[in-house]
């Protein structure tokens, strides 16, 4: 009862919220009447923030109307330089999925021996904590001329960066099984891999589900800068190319599908999250 | 003493200590029991009492010395020995059913799903939880989390069953109701059972045997006391029986004096020979009377005069 009337009142600040920020942005990038006279064909070459004193920033009206359109035709394809949103995410989600999907491959396993061998798990982390920090558009370059091809070179660039959270959260995941589950699972004589399998992953995937939420939340991060420089097609490379046409709407429209996206992303792993986590 | 079923000869276990030193929790350590027999290990912390166990379970290893249990030095952890744990160590993930039938499906590797369910429920029925099965862990309350670490360990048909202070995290009533289940089952099916408890009326209610230890580090053995109750002892009752306080006595006076300069009392101790107390029969290792003197000194605070 209680918790429902909060569920409601939370939604009613945020419509009120909402409100509120798209009547300021309307007001602030309204029309303010004609500024200057001047002669019509400089006026026509200026457009119509000189002559009705416009901003050159759109109004909410104008994103409305803009995404609208992008709605109602998600995937036509006029060329390089002119695909639907929806291509253009697909696109984009493609290649975090795919550099993702590699990372969880390779980190996973690795995590899980690492995490198990304290031998394995002291060597290696010079090399981990070496390699972690470095941002991932850094390896862009000896990506670019190891591959030559850059579209597997920005999936590339999402392998690596997804990478780390996995690995690390695996193997503290895996390390930090309490003993006495494992001590079960040694007095009932539970050999290694049915061990790994029945008492390890259950008790360390809460762990390794989020270090799989933090990377696909840096991998779709990483994935618009990756865009911007590789080029040709995909959601950055969409904000780039409209910020070179001048187009402010499309770039907002961009960065709200940008951030819807991360969103559901987030919430698909969340809900992973929740399915392997138990109460104790 | 006739049988060994176990037989603990000559084990030490060492740490490696602070600047290169070795710390012995104990040293020398003879122990041994017949089939079917209840034996409890009391001491204080620190003796190594939890470290005998899990050397008995093979979760750690002798530093020196063996293990023998039905004829065969032991090595490693085995389905003979179930331990009940301390801490329940249930996977928590898995519901009532599916803890007791990860160890009966760990035991009985061929057996299809079915018949996994119908044994493991016969242990959960045995506990008193049926109803309870498709609850996990966290929906129990301490002593029903308990009864699913018993039936795991039953479940399995062990030779032996190894108890780490199993109900010192429970309250008074509860452990009450788990010891007289306990005492049931374990009676019932003539198991071999080795418990360490820090609780001297436990040890009396449920323990053919018990087993004294001195304070460690480099705890020893310092005597075996046989339990002079009837096997049909009932807990009402128990503390009616002549013997009773001259019993806990001897055994709190042990925790509360001797274990500390036991060392130091007795040089001549011999590991190998561990005095067997038989309390209130004649020709003893400790003479008893002063004890039953002093209980029949205070009129009317001896049960046994009141009955």
């Amino acid at each position: 009862m209680t918790n429902t009337s909060l569920r409601l009142r939370a939604g009613l600040v945020s419509i009120v919220l909402l409100a509120a920020f798209l009547g300021i942005w309307h007001l602030a990038t309204r029309s303010t009447g004609t500024v200057a006279t001047m002669s019509p064909e400089y006026a026509k070459l200026m457009g119509l923030t000189a002559t009705q004193g416009k901003s050159a920033m759109p109004g909410p009206l104008d994103v409305g109307a803009k995404l609208w359109e992008h709605l109602r035709r998600p995937f036509y394809d006029n060329g390089p330089n002119d695909k639907g949103l929806g291509i253009q995410l697909v696109y984009s989600i493609a290649r975090v999925g795919a550099g993702y999907l590699l990372a969880v491959l390779v980190a996973i396993p690795l995590g899980f021996i690492i995490g198990m061998s304290p031998l394995l798990s002291k060597a290696l982390d010079p090399f981990i904590q070496v390699l972690k920090p470095i941002s991932p558009l850094a390896w862009m370059p000896l990506a670019l001329y190891t591959i030559k091809d850059s579209s597997i070179s920005a999936i590339f660039v999402i392998f690596i960066c997804s990478i780390w959270p996995m690995l690390l959260n695996t193997v503290f995941g895996v390390a930090g099984v309490r003993k006495e589950w494992i001590n079960v699972a040694r007095t009932l004589e539970v050999g290694t891999l049915r061990r790994a399998f029945t008492v390890i992953l259950p008790a360390a995937a809460p762990t390794i589900l989020t270090g799989m939420r933090i990377s696909i939340g840096i991998a779709w991060l990483v994935i618009v800068a990756a865009e911007m420089l590789v080029g040709g097609t995909g959601i950055g490379y969409f904000v780039w190319n409209e910020w070179n046409n001048l187009s402010i709407t499309n770039v907002i429209i961009a960065i709200l599908l940008i951030g819807i996206v991360g969103m559901l992303l987030d919430q698909i792993l969340a809900r992973f999250t929740r399915m392997v986590t138990f109460p104790e | 003493m006739t049988e060994k079923f176990i037989s603990i000869e000559a084990i030490a276990r060492r740490y490696p200590g602070a600047g290169g030193a070795t710390i012995a929790v104990f040293e020398n350590l003879w122990l041994s029991m017949a089939r079917g027999e209840f034996a409890c290990a009391i001491g204080h912390s620190g003796c190594g009492k939890t470290t005998v166990l899990n050397i008995l379970a093979g979760l750690d290893a002798p530093s020196e010395g063996a293990v023998i249990v039905d004829g065969q030095a032991i090595s490693g952890t085995s389905l003979d020995r179930a331990v009940i744990f301390q801490s329940h160590a249930l996977l928590p993930w898995r519901t009532v059913l599916g803890n007791v039938g990860y160890a009966v499906s760990s035991k009985w590797r061929s057996w299809d799903r079915a018949r996994v369910k119908a044994h493991a429920q016969t242990y959960i029925d045995l506990v008193g939880l049926t109803g309870s099965e498709h609850k996990r862990p966290s929906e129990l309350s301490g002593g029903m989390k308990q009864r699913v670490g018993i039936a795991r360990a039953l479940s399995i048909t062990p030779k032996i069953m190894l108890m780490d202070e199993p109900f010192s995290a429970l309250d008074a009533l509860t452990r009450g109701t788990l010891q007289d289940e306990v005492r049931r089952i374990c009676l019932e099916t003539g198991q071999t059972a080795f418990m360490i408890t820090h609780d001297v009326d436990e040890a009396i209610y449920l323990a053919d045997k018990i087993f004294l230890m001195t304070n460690g580090p480099g705890a020893v053995l310092a005597e075996v006391v046989e339990n002079p109750l009837p096997k049909d002892r009932g807990r009402t009752d128990l503390h009616r029986h002549p013997l009773y306080y001259a019993l806990r006595n001897h055994i709190i006076d042990f925790l509360v004096s001797r274990s500390k300069n036991f060392a130091a009392e007795k040089p001549d101790h011999d590991p190998r020979n561990v005095p067997v107390v038989h309390i209130g029969k004649p020709g003893l290792t400790i003479a008893v009377s002063g004890d039953e003197q002093r209980q029949t000194r205070i009129p009317g605070a001896s049960p046994g005069m009141t009955a």
